[in-house]
């Protein structure tokens, strides 16, 4: 490990976003703008059932009558839903049996995004989801994954293959109407994936989705569902990124996560969209719902988030503590520089009996950014000896940027012990004359406080996942003192 | 190894030195003394680098070239080391971290390959046996729940691990009860060779017991004002700083 990190801080010289090319290729595009017709093309373009367009068109309705929430710490330019284009997929079968029917520049895409869609280039141990601006693109390991009973697919493909599954739990943990952009997602998601371990099973690898924007004006709805049976063991991973544009892109997604009985699952995003240009030009709109609910007895989910991307991020990963002895836990560590904005956090919601959650989040703010958390802890009357622990840290660079904290507590049972702890340090001048007296450039002195400080999180992530955010952390900051 | 000539310096727009002038040649050990608000911490920060502190007159040479040509990190990797009056905290960031980055800079600028983790560990536990540091100190993050003991013999082991060409002990021995003295000044004799050299600030004579000075030079209001073998120490232990004020005609 320690290796690694010295490899990872030697590697990092760049300070541009790395990510931001485009690929050229052929798209299949649907008009820009979002009306009855826009779903109905989205459905039959998909070749969905019927129940699913009605979902579709119910949300759609819902989402009609909805206004934008305003409550966050987020200054938000106004957004015009019809000039956005809802699907957008290469031109291509999507669905690929072999590699070599893939498209070789998609294919040279995510070979440059470190995400090799050769399954034998692969990390062993890793399943990899792709999914590129509209569509999944590729699904590895799927057969051998499936020896085991494991279902993992494209949103789409689960649509097709196993309705019963999707019709039982979609909208069970985020309802269409829950709020304004999980409606919009349920109207327009184009794909996304889909995993389902059953009773008794470890599954055996991570399982992962990569998501890309490539085309232009378009909007990236996608929704994952992860259903952990009884008894089953899932860690799943979400990795995005974006090219550099000069106009905004929305990204609304969903995920819901339903652990039953002893399941447990853990779910790791490291979120790198396109966060727009040192001047505040540009870059991704994210705005996500991610719920899991803990259904059964000893059912466990672990989040842990590295948001370092985005221009905008409205995000609140949440549990719903449903089953007796369940247990959640929520590690996060979101950056913000230059002009970007984060009103991010999660809400645990204690029903059962002795569940137990513990929140731990790491702002850290550069440049003339805005980061604010924002958490609730919720114990409802009947979770007898339900226990919280919150920390919530703030690192500020430099004297332009904003860290804000916004803890809701709302305990409606006497035996609850909830607890919250908040700290707020700066790195100091001294610090990095420290560093640099010892011949550590600035750059580096930066890139090992802010890894030492995020520590504790980037530990929760799994190994390849937490090389990455190292890297991700000390390239996002570059610039940002000094 | 340094020349510094007629240096005038400020810090918050406040002149500190006013036409300071030394030269260090290999091997030397030189004690800086002087009272408060003389300047001595000021010349250490010069000599570093420290951006608050402004030279507005004078010229300083390290191994012949020009130091103002060189940033605080450069100054660092060609050997100039400080030993802070009142080192840092850093939290989060362990020190065997800290130590391993620094050291591997180090060597890529000397065009060396960094070292690897079992060289690295082998040769810091070597360092710590040399200045008699506690390892868990190591595991630790930088001067975090450190006392002004450990903070200063912390110093004196980075100063081992980096092998400064040109050390600056800045008032290392405040603070400090005699054992701790010890320790630390034994530290830095056991580091002395013949081509590298020390700059000790200090107040008091007594760290000179430790580190035997073959130069020792008062500084008065920005300047130097007497300059002599190891013997002027005793004499100023002895009579205090105002004998010097008489002199001067002050």
């Amino acid at each position: 490990m320690e290796k690694e990190q010295d490899k990872v801080l030697r590697e990092v010289t760049e300070s541009d976003y790395k990510y931001g090319f485009v690929t050229d290729i052929d798209a299949d595009e649907i008009p820009k703008g979002l009306t009855h017709e826009t779903i109905r093309l989205i459905s039959k373009k998909k070749n969905e059932p019927d129940w699913m367009l009605e979902f579709r068109l119910k949300a759609f309705e819902k989402w009609l009558t909805m206004k934008m929430p305003n409550w966050a710490h987020l200054n938000i330019p106004e957004i015009d839903y019809q000039d956005i284009i809802y699907y957008s997929a290469p031109k291509q079968e999507p669905k690929y049996t072999s590699l070599d029917e893939i498209d070789p520049e998609i294919k040279a895409t995510f070979d440059k995004l470190g995400i090799p869609l050769d399954e034998q280039k692969r990390l062993s141990g890793v399943a990899v989801d792709v999914v590129m601006d509209s569509v999944s693109v590729k699904t590895t390991f799927q057969e051998t994954l499936a020896e085991k009973g494991i279902i993992f697919c494209s949103f789409s493909d689960a649509v097709q293959n196993h309705p019963d599954l999707v019709k039982k739990y979609m909208g069970s943990v985020v309802p269409y109407g829950d709020n304004f952009f999980a409606a919009l997602n349920s109207a327009v998601f184009s794909d996304g994936s889909f995993c389902y371990i059953p009773k008794g099973v470890r599954c055996p690898m991570e399982l992962s989705t990569y998501f890309r924007i490539n085309a232009m004006n378009t909007g990236q709805f996608e929704r994952t569902l992860i259903i952990a049976d009884e008894g089953s063991y899932v860690s799943y991973m979400e990795g995005c990124t974006a090219p550099i544009r000069d106009e905004n892109q929305l990204h609304a997604a969903i995920v819901e996560i339903i652990a039953m009985k002893d399941a447990e699952v853990k779910y790791s995003t490291v979120q790198n969209w396109y966060p727009g240009n040192k001047e505040g030009q540009g870059g991704v709109y994210n705005f996500v719902t991610k719920r899991a609910i803990c259904q059964g007895e000893n059912s466990k989910v672990s989040w842990a988030q590295v948001e370092t991307g985005s221009a905008i991020t409205w995000k609140y990963p949440s549990t719903i503590l449903k089953g007796d002895n369940s247990a959640s836990e929520f590690y996060s560590v979101a950056v913000t520089n230059n002009f970007q904005q984060a009103d991010t956090g999660t809400k645990m919601i204690h029903l059962g009996k002795n569940t137990s959650s513990i929140i731990v989040s790491k702002g850290i703010s550069a440049g003339k950014s805005e980061n604010s958390y924002r958490g609730l802890v919720k114990v409802g009357k009947n979770a007898e000896n339900a226990r919280n622990f919150s920390q919530c840290d703030s690192l500020l660079l430099g004297d332009k940027c904003g860290a804000h904290t916004f803890p809701y507590i709302d305990v409606d049972n006497d035996t609850a012990v909830v607890e919250h702890e908040a700290t707020t340090s700066k790195i100091s001048e001294d610090q990095i004359f420290y560093c640099n007296q010892r011949g550590i450039s600035t750059e580096d002195a930066i890139g090992l406080i802010v890894n030492g400080y995020a520590k504790e999180v980037i530990n929760k992530l799994p190994m390849e996942f937490a090389v990455e955010a190292q890297k991700l952390l000390q390239i996002s900051l570059e610039g940002s003192v000094g | 190894m340094l020349v510094i000539k007629n240096l005038h310096a400020e810090v918050s727009g406040k002149k500190i030195l006013k036409g300071l002038s030394l030269e260090v040649k290999p091997g030397e050990i030189h004690a800086i003394m002087g009272p408060n608000g003389s300047g001595k911490s000021t010349l250490s920060a010069v000599l570093t680098g420290n951006e608050n502190y402004i030279v507005t007159e004078g010229e300083i040479y390290y191994e012949g070239k020009n130091l103002f040509d060189l940033n605080v990190e450069e100054r660092a990797k060609a050997g100039i080391f400080l030993s802070f009056q009142y080192p840092v905290e850093i939290p989060g960031v362990s020190m065997i971290n800290f130590m391993k980055t620094a050291v591997n800079e180090q060597r890529k600028f000397k065009n060396l390959p960094p070292l690897s983790s079992g060289e690295f560990l082998k040769y810091m536990r070597e360092m710590k046996d040399l200045v008699e540091l506690k390892s868990d100190l190591a595991n630790r993050s930088v001067n975090v729940g450190f006392s002004g003991g450990e903070k200063k013999r912390n110093e004196i082991f980075q100063m081992a691990m980096l092998k400064p060409k040109l050390a600056i002990l800045d008032e290392t021995d405040s603070g400090l009860d005699i054992d701790a003295l010890r320790v630390v000044a034994n530290g830095v004799n056991k580091l002395k060779t013949p081509e590298n050299s020390a700059i000790v600030i200090t107040h008091y004579q007594r760290l000179l017991d430790f580190i035997v000075p073959d130069f020792v030079h008062v500084l008065y209001d920005g300047k130097i004002v007497k300059s002599a073998g190891k013997e002027l120490a005793l004499e100023l232990e002895e009579k205090g700083y105002s004998w010097i004020k008489e002199e001067l005609g002050e």
